[in-house]
């Protein structure tokens, strides 16, 4: 957990980074859940019930928040850490190993994830968006999704040889934001069109805090907790195995 | 471990990268309180070789032990006691000069108040307790490899490993950092170094290996690798032009030493240089400038693979 404390000593002073990516979800609610909110009505949702369109988007834009939180130090940061000022490779001369590096960034990107998760989650409280008791389970969710995508950000980020790279990135998080059923449920799509984003990764944790927050508990949720768990550990272990070929040949 | 085990221990120690072979079977001992260098050019292996002894990459076959471990199997151990200064300096650039020490003191795991004192002493030790708040930026070449080589003391590592510690500073920088090796190696510190500079590594070290492609091909003291291999002294021609040197060097022929052409540059390998030089003359050579030095592991180098050490 050392590489935690290196990073709250290297961006400790950087508030202002988290604050900003705190109001992104905050004024994407603002603006779509409660402006757009105003002319669609309410929605119905995958258990039945008919709720508020803001109750409806507020869990989705936390797992987003929960992801993007999460997705940028494991990319971004990493990769300058990694190909641009070769912090790991001093690392790596101590009785620290590859794994123990991988293991730490997630930590620090989930920690940061879920702060923003938590954030928002406040927000929501505030505004009496809480429908249910489970929602006490929505920050360790929020946590698991921070998980799931830190680790796949840094699998992912051990391929990137440049900043073009992050193009692909872009390219694979702006569908998922939009496409995941934070903004509408899937029951919008065409069957098959629904069974492709029900595969896809934030549209579990999307499902996870709905489910949670609107008090829609099932056995279904813990197929989302496994998906997730799994994505993030598989993720950080691929890391490992490649921090180890490429910064120990 | 006994205190008898050398503290490194490589017997055809061997490192591939595909099909390439960059350390070829070399047998090397380092013994405590040795200052042991690897003398040799670019691409010569000793980098590799290096990297295999900090137990960051992994051997491909012969025998390597380490502060009698193995690094196959107790590469953290190792590294716990092991001192690294890369060739590449790798301070961390989002934290100050005295926040490096501290958070790699932390990767070893060690508490912070020990950190603390030690860090103040490391500081003071390198000439950089003024600099303790700055940014590691807005450090000089000099500084930042000082400050590296504190950063590798943080743990009081039983091995200190520096990978070309000179390369890219100035004079000035290079004596100073040389001063300093030479305290930590009074203080008992085992010094293991690779380095291209044949004066540096006639200024530190007391054993020595030259590589050149993946092999050792001499190894002894500074003094002894000259007494084998070269003569006392050597006598340098420089001439205006290859024309001039392909000219002379047959007329060079009748002399008793070893002649090595070196780009518009002859040497002349004696055990009197002023002899040699009116040999020289009276032979009808007249060069543009005449120099008698004594000899240097750069002509050991030179007189073993046919190569100079910065080609």
């Amino acid at each position: 957990m050392h590489i935690v404390e290196r990073n709250v000593r290297a961006y400790g002073n950087q508030l202002f980074g988290l604050l900003s990516a705190f109001f992104e979800p905050v004024l994407y609610f603002f603006s779509i859940g409660i402006g757009v909110g105003m002319l669609v009505g309410d929605v119905t949702t995958a258990g039945g019930q008919s709720v508020s369109y803001r109750s409806f988007v507020a869990p989705g834009l936390m797992a987003v928040a929960a992801m993007n939180g999460s997705i940028f130090d494991t990319t971004f940061n990493f990769f300058m850490k990694l190909r641009m000022a070769k912090t790991y490779d001093a690392v790596l001369a101590t009785p620290m190993g590859v794994h123990d590096v991988a293991a730490g960034e997630v930590v620090w990107a989930l920690s940061r994830g879920s702060l923003q998760a938590l954030a928002f989650l406040v927000v929501m409280a505030a505004m009496g968006l809480i429908e249910s008791v489970w929602a006490l389970f929505a920050l360790p969710a929020a946590l698991l999704i921070g998980m799931a995508f830190a680790g796949a950000g840094l699998a992912a980020a051990t391929w990137i040889r440049s900043f073009v790279d992050f193009d692909y990135i872009a390219l694979a998080l702006i569908p998922l934001f939009l496409f995941s059923g934070v903004f509408f449920p899937l029951s919008r799509y065409p069957d098959a069109v629904g069974s492709v984003v029900a595969v896809t990764p934030l549209y579990q944790g999307v499902e996870l805090l709905r489910g949670l927050v609107l008090g829609e508990v099932g056995p279904g949720l813990l197929i989302n907790v496994a998906y997730l768990a799994i994505m993030g550990l598989g993720g950080m272990r691929i890391a490992g195995v490649r921090l180890g070929r490429l910064l120990q040949p | 471990m006994s205190m008898e085990e050398p503290l490194v221990m490589a017997r055809g120690l061997t490192k591939k990268f595909g099909d390439f072979e960059a350390v070829s079977g070399i047998d090397v001992q380092v013994e405590r309180g040795d200052v042991f260098g690897f003398l040799g050019p670019n691409g010569a292996g000793k980098s590799s070789t290096m990297r295999m002894i900090g137990c960051v990459s992994p051997v491909s076959a012969g025998r390597l032990r380490v502060l009698g471990l193995n690094p196959r199997d107790e590469g953290p151990a190792i590294r716990a006691r092991l001192g690294v200064v890369p060739q590449e300096d790798n301070l961390d650039n989002d934290l100050s000069v005295g926040d490096n020490l501290t958070i790699y003191g932390r990767y070893f795991g060690l508490p912070r108040a020990v950190i603390k004192e030690r860090a103040a002493e490391l500081l003071e030790f390198m000439q950089l307790a003024e600099r303790r708040d700055a940014r590691v930026e807005a450090l000089s070449g000099g500084m930042k490899r000082r400050l590296t080589i504190a950063r590798a003391l943080i743990n009081q590592p039983d091995l200190l490993l520096l990978d070309e510690p000179t390369t890219g500073l100035d004079p000035q920088a290079r004596h100073l950092l040389w001063e300093r090796l030479y305290q930590l190696k009074l203080r008992g510190v085992t010094l293991v170094l690779t380095t291209h500079y044949m004066d540096e590594a006639e200024q530190l070290c007391d054993r020595l290996v030259i590589m050149d492609r993946g092999h050792i091909v001499a190894e002894g003291s500074p003094r002894e690798l000259i007494n084998r291999h070269s003569t006392r002294e050597v006598v340098e021609l420089r001439f205006n032009s290859m024309e001039d040197r392909e000219h002379s060097v047959p007329r060079l022929a009748d002399l008793s030493g070893r002649v090595e052409p070196v780009g518009e540059r002859v040497l002349v390998y004696t055990d009197n240089g002023d002899a040699t030089v009116s040999a020289i003359t009276s032979n009808g050579v007249h060069p543009a400038a005449v120099l008698v030095r004594r000899a240097s592991l750069e002509d050991v180098f030179l007189i073993l693979t046919g190569r100079t050490l910065d080609e």
